[in-house]
């Protein structure tokens, strides 16, 4: 990311770009443990959606689609609030991957 | 009654790339409260986790119109833009029929402490604002240190639990009923478990003309220090308990919104959270009886105010 300096700083340093923390990918905070998805025990209740911290359920045409593994932090909230008895959402174990936390 | 499905397709007023912890509850509440309205919305964030996770500059997450405020003046920043609306459309600068919503945010320690007199002057002189408050038990942004807000028992930075103490000693402040004694149109206290109750609630917060304030527990895993996966199974526990009762109190007439069918002992609140791990210790036995006693008797009154 090019540094700006304060001649290119808004009066006020007012941010006028709304929402652009989406570059920060807060999915490289996970360690260890991730949410899987499996659509089919899925009985789109969206509670996972509701409670999870990060944003990172992935919703398209009004049903809970996925993951959105690029802010998962891997909370495991959405795992344990599942409701259905074969959940929808359970924790497996990922491997270390290296940190790099924004898309510029 | 609304449904989740619609609320998932409204946009998102704050989004992703925030950098709160891992289960933090403070995004689960804004989640629920910034759907409450469909009006354009201006929010007052006082110095505390939301506001310093949202807004790592040059980034934010906020879709709508924020101002950033110091710890002791979220509703004073607030109650001041909402006179300036009134002002402006009084000069016709502003249509007449132009709706906005005026949201003031503060976590415990700039509600319950640092911005209470702000809060209580804004709210006395009646301006049409909401202001909520994320009670996190203590000041988590900066380390866990003891706010006015922190339960009995608990052990914080500056109230440590260790040979020559049980935690913090005192009692836990009850702002809610502070701000009942206001004599405002509208006050509750809401958990993020209990959605449809928080939606309600924010929604007749909106809508009510005047001061309305809200008073939502949050979960906070790393200052709580429990199973970050398990945070809403804990807010149900601590409405289950009555640690958090839910009640609102609408033109000064008290409503209970959650009886728990059990009364469940204040020890299943306290037993799954390393802050009190050490209320098990024998000599400190007596800090959770206290506990238990004070949450008993708060319980008793409300039950009473609400003439159950």
């Amino acid at each position: 990311m090019k540094k700006e300096t304060w001649k290119e700083l808004t009066i006020g340093t007012i941010n006028l770009d709304a929402g652009n923390s989406v570059k920060n990918l807060t999915g490289t905070w996970r360690s260890g443990k991730k949410p899987q998805f499996i659509e089919e025990n899925c009985i789109q209740c969206f509670f996972c959606w509701l409670y999870c911290p990060h944003s990172a359920i992935r919703v398209e045409g009004e049903e809970v689609k996925g993951i959105n593994y690029d802010y998962c932090t891997g909370c495991g909230i959405c795992s344990v609030e599942c409701p259905p008895k074969e959940k929808a959402i359970t924790m497996i174990k990922e491997e270390m991957k290296l940190a790099g936390g924004s898309t510029e | 009654m609304a449904k989740l499905k619609d609320l998932a397709s409204m946009e998102d007023r704050l989004v992703a790339g925030h950098g709160m912890c891992l289960g933090c509850g403070i995004p689960l509440i804004f989640r629920i409260v910034l759907r409450a309205t469909e009006d354009p919305l201006i929010i007052a964030n006082a110095t505390g986790c939301l506001e310093v996770c949202t807004t790592i500059f040059p980034r934010t997450s906020w879709n709508v119109t924020w101002v950033h405020s110091a710890f002791e003046n979220a509703a004073a920043t607030i109650a001041g833009v909402e006179s300036m609306y009134k002002a402006l459309k009084k000069k016709g600068r502003i249509p007449e029929d132009k709706k906005i919503k005026f949201l003031g945010v503060g976590g415990d320690g700039g509600t319950y402490d640092i911005g209470l007199q702000a809060l209580s002057g804004a709210v006395e002189r009646g301006h049409d604002i909401v202001y909520v408050c994320y009670d996190n038990n203590a000041y988590c942004n900066t380390g866990g240190q003891r706010s006015s807000a922190t339960p009995l028992g608990a052990s914080a930075t500056t109230s440590p639990e260790g040979a020559q103490s049980p935690g913090k000693l005192q009692r836990r402040k009850d702002l809610t009923k502070i701000l009942v004694a206001h004599n405002i149109p509208y006050v509750a206290q809401a958990s993020p478990n209990r959605w449809q109750d928080l939606y309600k609630k924010a929604q007749k917060a909106f809508e009510i003309e005047g001061p309305a304030f809200l008073n939502i527990l949050c979960l906070c895993p790393t200052e709580w220090k429990y199973d970050e996966s398990q945070g809403i199974r804990l807010a149900q526990t601590a409405i289950d308990t009555c640690v958090w009762p839910l009640y609102e109190v609408e033109n000064g007439k008290y409503k209970i919104n959650y009886l728990p069918k059990e009364k469940k002992p204040v020890l299943d609140w306290v037993k799954s959270q390393g802050r009190f791990r050490h209320l098990f210790k024998e000599e400190n036995a007596w800090v959770l009886e206290e506990y238990q006693k004070q949450v008993d008797e708060d319980w008793e009154e409300l039950k009473k105010l609400a003439n159950l």
